[in-house]
């Protein structure tokens, strides 16, 4: 018997700008989510502010997920399987609001992304589908 | 016997839990915020329950990395505030009541529900912020509280049909409790937001109000939006709001909406807010 379901599993890539955390997502991004989940203890904050580059070859993440730390390019972590609920825990390490850090994932200016919230926020109007452009 | 007397819904957005430990109330950002909540506080004070269900996810502070189980309910006698990277929240260590925390697992396991059981963990803003906005800032929490954590990160989250039929199980569950106990059942989480990506920012307060407008005397026409839809309408964060049908499920046919309240934002996030009773 074929399996029925309510959409195709591909549907959750037809959202603009969107990367759903999948369980593939969430093995890719395990070693990385697993040095940011170290950062809920003080002492390793701390070992980490001292030497970042030290403290993140303690972890079996890959060569572009430590640059990607290291630069603090969260758009980027993202595309490497990260989710938002671990990587904001290095922006809280670096005393930085959530805001902030969400912000640096859309491309827009800190600024930009606060005026846009008191203002409504980002209307779903043409974003909700790719392929039918709504 | 115990039974379900109310339920509270309500967002749990960090920042807001940040706001009230560093008393920022007053100030013109936070004050259309947490006055929205000046209802359900005095109503509280009538209105305490023996236990609270709190319905919540955990934001990779105690899962999601190692284990990731679709439904759990905390099972150690106590919570401490987890430190999420800016050090613990400075609220009151969370008390569980094991007796009918245990009798609810069973019976959700008896009812087709295989429950994960947590013996030890921390509990982080999803379940604390909402605490903090229904009871202000107490030197004890006034009820004991069941955590039940639900994963709605990891994709495939439960279906909101699920959440319903957990929500009912919940019912059955309480309501054949021998102990007399007041319970209440809060749903938290939501509303319509998006943390990651060019569609950050996302809200959708069309979408939100009508959720809230059906959520008390139509919730099914709300069982079955899918989880592409909360996806597409209410961002990939808005999915939190499976969590408010388990809430409403667990009430039971009649409410009675006390309070209902709407803002945008709150941080990244359209906050949403009603309290019910339950009439039976």
């Amino acid at each position: 018997m074929p399996r029925t379901r309510l959409y195709p599993l591909e549907d959750l890539e037809d959202i603009p700008g969107t990367k759903v955390f999948t369980a593939k997502a969430s093995r890719q991004a395990y070693h990385l989510h697993k040095f940011c989940m170290s950062l809920m203890k003080a002492e390793n904050r701390e070992e980490f502010k001292a030497d970042e580059r030290a403290y993140l070859d303690k972890f079996k993440m890959s060569e572009a997920q430590k640059q990607a730390v290291l630069d603090r390019d969260m758009m980027k972590l993202i595309e490497l399987g990260g989710n938002m609920y671990f990587l904001v825990k290095i922006a809280s390490t670096d005393g930085m609001s959530a805001l902030k850090a969400v912000s640096a994932t859309s491309g827009m200016s800190a600024d930009e992304y606060a005026k846009m919230m008191l203002e409504g926020g980002r209307s779903p109007e043409g974003l909700r589908s790719i392929r039918d452009r709504n | 016997m115990a039974r379900i007397t109310a339920g509270i819904a309500t967002s749990h957005v960090p920042a807001i839990g940040a706001a009230i430990d560093l008393g920022k109330q007053e100030d013109p950002y936070w004050k259309p915020v947490f006055e929205g909540y000046e209802f359900v506080k005095e109503w509280a004070k009538d209105h305490t329950p023996d236990v609270v269900i709190l319905v919540y996810n955990d934001h990779a502070s105690a899962l999601m990395l190692d284990i990731v189980p679709t439904f759990a309910i905390g099972f150690d006698d106590q919570f401490l505030p987890a430190d999420e990277g800016w050090g613990r929240r400075p609220v009151p260590t969370v008390y569980n009541h094991i007796d009918l925390a245990a009798h609810i697992a069973e019976q959700l396991v008896i009812d087709e529900f295989d429950i994960t059981l947590i013996n030890e963990m921390d509990v982080d803003h999803g379940l604390t912020v909402p605490l903090s906005l229904v009871f202000g800032q107490p030197e004890e929490w006034p009820c004991k509280v069941i955590p039940l954590a639900v994963n709605v990160s990891q994709f495939p989250t439960p279906s909101g049909e699920r959440c319903w039929k957990l929500g009912e199980a919940i019912r059955n569950a309480v309501k054949t409790f021998p102990e007399d106990l007041d319970v209440q059942v809060w749903g938290t989480g939501g509303m319509s937001h998006q943390l990651h990506g060019s569609r950050a920012g996302l809200i959708n307060e069309k979408w939100d109000k009508r959720f809230i407008d059906l959520l008390a005397h139509e919730p099914e026409e709300l069982k079955y939006i899918t989880r592409l839809e909360y996806l597409r309408e209410a961002g990939t964060e808005g999915i939190e709001l499976i969590m408010w049908l388990i809430m409403r499920a667990a009430l039971g046919y009649g409410v009675e909406e006390k309070h209902r309240f709407y803002r945008v934002p709150a941080s990244n996030t359209a906050v949403g807010h009603v309290v019910y009773e339950t009439k039976s």
